[in-house]
């Protein structure tokens, strides 16, 4: 949006608009303690670069179930399965695309990845649009349905995987030109990561630019805050729960392309596994926010690195005990959507 | 007098198990200014709620330009030409003032997009609004997001304005703005619907009078004849006039 402000009145005495921005210092913070705990800089270096990596693999999973809850109070712990979906949807793309996987040439590498990364996004986001019809829509505004049918649906397509893939695991291998590490000094850093990093940067950057730039990202932010009134202004917010919904699931399905391969295997479980943490980042982000989410799931997967490589016992429950300082701090997450 | 813009018959509402509106009569005519008065609790806010579909109808006809309203919902309401502006007053918070706007104007993606002489109609009638453009609807004052709500509102032509208690909780001089700019509005020949508790505000202003008592229009009239009779006040209000000035 381009907007032209109108003359000012110097009638009126202007308040000082406070960006919270103490959060955000929270991710440097956080890796500069690091440093000295971690003694090594290299190690460092391979440690943070990991963090990131899987934070943002992290958030891009985890935007879309922040922005269902925002819009519309739905708490979705059938999610998960939308990332088991990705994750086996990509074993089976990826498979005949052999060829390209193990091609010397990188870009038939990324085309391979590409093609895995939109075929599951598509195909995640119409289950996602069925999951919405057949499961949420009845139970709207009723907390605890919605908490039992949709961890009841997680259990029914974890099954249902089951029986297309069978219960065992399955190998989802880097493409070739995706494997190893590459050398920043004396530090290694394993060069999928670096990808994970790009990409979800990528969809960050995507998603600011709708919720900051464009009509349907302000009915967003405002549906977040008070559907009613969004109602009122004459907007149909189902539809746009809806649209939400599907594109959220669609996240969901490529976060689980990007956590097979993170994983180099998928099992039907993997999605159930990864929901508790999702939900800790979203608490820790502040239920809506999606910059919240950004921040939580980069500090989440920061501190799971580092107390992972630091005491692996503590790596256990590193991240309940980051959410219960971030809520002493802040009992309504990093940055809390003003609900009416 | 001419066909109601807004016409209530016989409506009711439940909210849970509580009967709130039981038979509501109400004829909002166009072009002029409404006032619905009544104690806490009588049910003025369930009726503007309920016009708006926010809250259904159990039974009984809500009629805009002579069509059936009372099945729709808020939004096809809402596009139909009525704005609603609640008692909470319905401010995106987190949003700028300018974000504010760009979603009351159905028709803009952007300000740009907005009518400007329109916009500069709003600005005279709420001036506070033009330097606050870029802030967080949040940070301004009560006051202030009072008008912002009103020009919210108004951003693009409505055939209807519902307002609830915009009086409520603001010092006297913001009140008086409130009033120079609805009577602004009025030049206009907006129809509006306003729900009070501030008799003296409300006098100011109205053409018209309703007033509700236990769920149901328990008197209809011009406010001139309620403002010059003190009786009927007391009988209708349990205040008089005189005692609020």
């Amino acid at each position: 949006m381009n907007p032209s402000p109108p003359a000012a009145s110097p009638l009126d005495e202007l308040p000082r608009v406070r960006r919270d921005l103490l959060p955000l210092a929270l991710i440097p913070v956080i890796a500069l303690l690091g440093v000295p705990l971690v003694g090594s800089f290299s190690t460092w270096v391979t440690l943070t670069f990991a963090g990131l990596a899987m934070g943002m693999i992290i958030f891009i999973i985890a935007s879309g179930l922040t922005l269902v809850f925002g819009l519309m109070d739905v708490l979705n712990f059938g999610h998960g399965v939308f990332i088991t979906l990705g994750a086996f949807l990509a074993t089976a793309i990826l498979g005949p695309l052999a060829g390209w996987t193990t091609s010397e040439r990188i870009l038939l590498n990324l085309g391979a990845v590409l093609v895995a990364m939109v075929a599951a996004m598509i195909l995640v986001g119409l289950v996602g649009f069925l999951f919405e019809r057949a499961i949420i829509r009845p139970v709207y505004g009723q907390p605890l349905k919605q908490i039992m049918i949709t961890m009841g649906g997680m259990i029914v397509g974890e099954e249902l995987i089951k029986v297309v893939w069978g219960p065992q695991a399955i190998p989802l291998l880097l493409p070739a030109g995706f494997r190893g590490s590459i050398l920043m000094g004396e530090a290694a850093v394993e060069k999928y990561r670096l990808v994970a990093v790009v990409i979800g940067l990528i969809v960050f950057a995507a998603m600011f630019w709708v919720l900051s730039r464009t009509k349907v990202g302000l009915l967003i932010r405002a549906g977040v805050q008070d559907r009613e009134m969004v109602e009122c202004l004459g907007y149909r917010i189902k539809r746009l729960f809806i649209g939400v919904f599907v594109a959220g699931s669609a996240l969901a399905g490529l976060g689980g392309v990007l956590w097979g391969l993170f994983q180099q295997s998928v099992v039907p479980q993997m999605g159930g596994a990864i929901t508790v943490l999702l939900f800790i980042v979203i608490i820790i982000g502040g239920m809506g926010s999606v910059g919240g989410c950004f921040i939580g799931s980069l500090l989440v997967g920061l501190v799971a690195n580092y107390a992972g490589f630091l005491a692996p016992k503590v790596a256990l429950f590193s991240n309940i005990l980051l959410m219960v300082i971030v809520l002493l701090w802040r009992p309504e997450g990093l940055f809390s959507v003003g609900k009416q | 007098m001419s066909e109601p813009l807004l016409q209530l018959q016989g409506v009711h509402t439940h909210i849970g198990a509580y009967h709130i509106l039981q038979g509501v009569d109400l004829e909002v005519p166009p072009g002029e200014f409404t006032i619905l008065l009544g104690r806490n609790g009588a049910g003025k806010t369930t009726t503007l709620r309920t016009v708006m579909g926010i809250w259904s109808a159990s039974e009984g006809s809500i009629r805009f330009e002579g069509q059936e309203i009372g099945n729709l919902g808020t939004p096809d309401i809402a596009q139909r030409g009525i704005a609603y502006v609640p008692e909470n007053m319905g401010i995106f918070a987190d949003l700028t003032v300018h974000e504010n706007f760009v979603l009351a104007a159905r028709g803009a993606k952007r300000s740009a997009d907005m009518d400007p002489k329109r916009l500069a109609w709003v600005f005279e009638l709420f001036p506070a609004l033009r330097k606050f453009w870029q802030h967080p609807a949040g940070l301004l004052s009560g006051g202030q997001k009072q008008m912002l709500a009103v020009a919210r509102a108004i951003v693009e032509p409505r055939k209807l304005l519902l307002v609830d208690e915009p009086s409520k909780g603001l010092a006297p001089s913001i009140i008086q703005n409130m009033v120079q700019a609805f009577r602004e509005l009025k030049r206009t020949d907006t129809t509006i619907l306003l729900v009070e508790q501030n008799f003296n505000f409300a006098r100011q202003l109205g053409d018209r009078v309703a007033v509700m008592d236990g769920g149901r229009i328990v008197h209809t009239g011009t406010m001139a004849s309620l403002a010059g009779d003190e009786a009927l006040q007391q009988r209708l209000l349990g205040l008089s006039l005189a005692s609020h000035q």
